[in-house]
């Protein structure tokens, strides 16, 4: 190895050669199907400008895009007994969570977070789909428990964003714990007389859906979200009948009862402040009135008003 | 017409004999008495070394057999005066699961339960003991019902989980699961579940989140089917059997994980094959954990009950 190798041949080649193309400019919409250069999509908080086909989004990303000046602080997560079964399938468990891991540089599925959104303290925890299909384990579990026990701390709101299968199976009965586990994560934060608000993104399914998911005081589904309980092609197999149109989508959830309302993106932190808002200021604003005039000589602050 | 599972077959012929000879010696007068009692003897150490060493799988076939003690018979036989009461009062009445109040051993309790149903014409009836959400309704209304009376919950649990299906999912599948597990924890008053059969998912825990959650012998109690697990991480329901083992679904696994507390034996050759003994059991086990409990302090009984779960999962398996 010379100069010549190192520093010269190099920027040779960077002349001679075409650049590469990123392969991720143009991206390609899962709802209409149209091309949409990257920098459009990421502008649009990555809903489609076509059709508003709402993508799915990293945690990261949905921080920057709620919390006041993109600032928030990320809270250190309890570490769960690893691998509590010694799980085998086809791979190790073990390995599993450490290609996850390395994919995704997170610890595990869920992200929490607390900073400000409209000037007061809120509580966010998120799920991250990128990271074994945003499955619930117990450090998921054990991350909602300490996001309500935070939240009642900070007297601040808690807002869950879902985007999981289920339950992780390489868990196996410990993950269904986690139901009963983060129903309870929900009560703590009842109990405080604080909102809990479940935003249902897609997917939302599994145990995930039948437990903390389905509790909330108010449910806010992004739009088209597969939001529901068992899996379609195990409800395809059990009935043997084509599905409804557009079933278990956020519309249809909304249209059965089961979320208060279906929000853009773009509404999405003004939604969430209006509401919180509201619940903290439950009275009329205190009006100003001008003290009424007394004989008292004039003090000299009041001599600066003339 | 009796039912033997696979690794049953040894037994079965050797019972077979023994009807043979029966039958043979009931025509003619040859004395079988010695041979009968050896072969009985054999059945019955035959049995013993089954029974001993089910593996996961096999024990799977047992939760699932269709001589198991359903709901129905647990209530004939530990409930006096049962009074069902249906209805979630706002679509239905779900017959996959069964709740009243009765009087168990002495005390009144509401009393609640999956039944998978015994002829094929009552499995239709109840569905399979696959519950909707007006099961899940109905028990959640029967809990609270029991809060208001200070009368302690029993769950007795036997299904192979929620029923998938459109309606049920348009009318809150996961809802309903929800706010019975919450009704579960929201109690002020005693709750033991026991598993009976099968426990499966999240259509089990939404009413076995107890203060003591028994478990007969050869019960098994998991997240997922080992079908279902076999063909999502196996890409292969074939691999049951390996996903069988790999959930750690078994009575003895599960009080290693301290996710159940007390594990009721089974009469030799399983519930199935003695029922009454195998109820008995199960009896005494849930009258000597509400013996425990009654008297405590409500507060204390649903503090209890959360610290429980909040712990849950502290140690795996060493």
């Amino acid at each position: 190895m010379n100069w010549i190798t190192n520093s010269v041949l190099p920027k040779i080649k960077a002349l001679v050669q075409p650049r590469d193309v990123p392969d991720n400019l143009w991206i390609k919409c899962g709802g209409c199907g149209e091309m949409i250069f990257h920098r459009n999509l990421e502008e649009n908080q990555q809903v489609c400008p076509n059709c508003q086909h709402h993508m799915r989004i990293g945690a990261e990303t949905r921080m920057e895009m709620l919390f006041d000046d993109d600032s928030y602080n990320r809270i250190e997560l309890p570490k769960p007994v690893l691998d509590p079964l010694k799980f085998r399938d086809r791979k190790r468990y073990t390995d599993r969570l450490k290609e996850a891991q390395a994919k995704t540089g997170a610890d595990d599925a869920i992200i929490v977070a607390h900073g400000k959104m409209g000037g007061a303290p809120v509580v966010l925890a998120l799920f991250r789909f990128d990271f074994m299909g945003g499955s619930m384990g117990a450090a998921v579990g054990d991350a909602l428990v300490r996001a309500a026990e935070l939240a009642k701390a900070q007297k601040a709101p808690l807002v869950v964003f879902p985007a999981s299968g289920g339950a992780r199976m390489q868990e196996g009965i410990l993950s269904l714990m986690q139901m009963p586990r983060t129903v309870i994560a929900r009560e703590i934060v009842r109990e405080s007389g604080l909102p809990f608000v479940v935003v249902l993104t897609d997917p939302t399914t599994g145990g995930v859906t039948a437990s903390f998911a389905m509790l909330g005081d108010i449910h806010i589904a992004e739009p088209g979200a597969i939001i529901g309980f068992a899996g379609q092609r195990v409800i395809q197999e059990t009935i043997r009948e084509q599905l409804p149109d557009g079933f278990q989508r956020s519309e249809y959830l909304l249209e059965h009862g089961m979320v208060d309302m279906v929000v853009h993106r773009k509404d999405l932190r003004d939604t969430l402040i209006r509401v919180f808002s509201m619940v903290r200021d439950p009275l009329p604003k205190a009006v100003v009135v001008a003290l009424p005039k007394t004989d008292k000589p004039k003090s000299e602050e009041d001599d600066s008003e003339s | 017409m009796r039912v033997f599972l696979d690794f049953e077959k040894p037994i079965a012929d050797l019972e077979g004999k023994i009807e043979e000879l029966r039958h043979l010696s009931s025509e003619g007068d040859i004395n079988i008495a010695d041979e009968v009692g050896k072969l009985q003897a054999k059945v019955e150490r035959q049995l013993k070394q089954s029974y001993q060493k089910l593996t996961p799988w096999q024990k799977v076939q047992v939760a699932r057999h269709p001589d198991r003690p359903h709901f129905k018979q647990v209530l004939a036989h530990l409930v006096e005066d049962f009074t069902p009461l249906a209805g979630d009062r706002s679509f239905g009445e779900d017959k996959a699961i069964i709740g009243g109040i009765g009087r168990f051993r002495g005390f009144s309790a509401v009393v609640i339960g999956n039944e998978k149903g015994g002829t094929t014409e009552e499995r239709i009836a109840h569905n399979f003991g696959m519950a909707k959400p007006e099961g899940y309704r109905k028990a959640r209304r029967l809990m609270e019902m029991a809060d208001r009376f200070k009368l302690p919950v029993l769950t007795f649990v036997d299904t192979a989980g929620a029923y998938p299906g459109v309606g049920a999912e348009e009318r809150g599948q996961a809802e309903a699961i929800a706010r019975s597990i919450d009704a579960c924890l929201s109690l002020q008053v005693p709750i033991i579940a026991s598993i009976v059969g099968e426990g499966g998912s999240g259509g089990a825990v939404a009413l076995a989140a107890a203060n003591r959650v028994l478990m007969l012998e050869h019960a098994v109690y998991s997240v997922i089917s080992p079908e279902g697990c076999a063909s999502i991480l196996w890409r292969d329901g074939d691999h049951a059997r390996d996903a069988a083992e790999a959930l750690k679904l078994t009575s003895e696994d599960l009080l290693k994980l301290g996710v159940i507390d007390e594990i009721v034996r089974e009469p030799l050759g399983a519930a199935h094959r003695n029922q009454e003994t195998a109820l008995d059991a199960l009896g005494d086990a849930v009258e000597a954990n509400l013996r425990t409990l009654v008297g405590t302090e409500g507060g204390k009984l649903k503090a209890d009950r959360r610290r429980k779960f909040l712990d849950m999962g502290k140690k795996g398996l060493a």
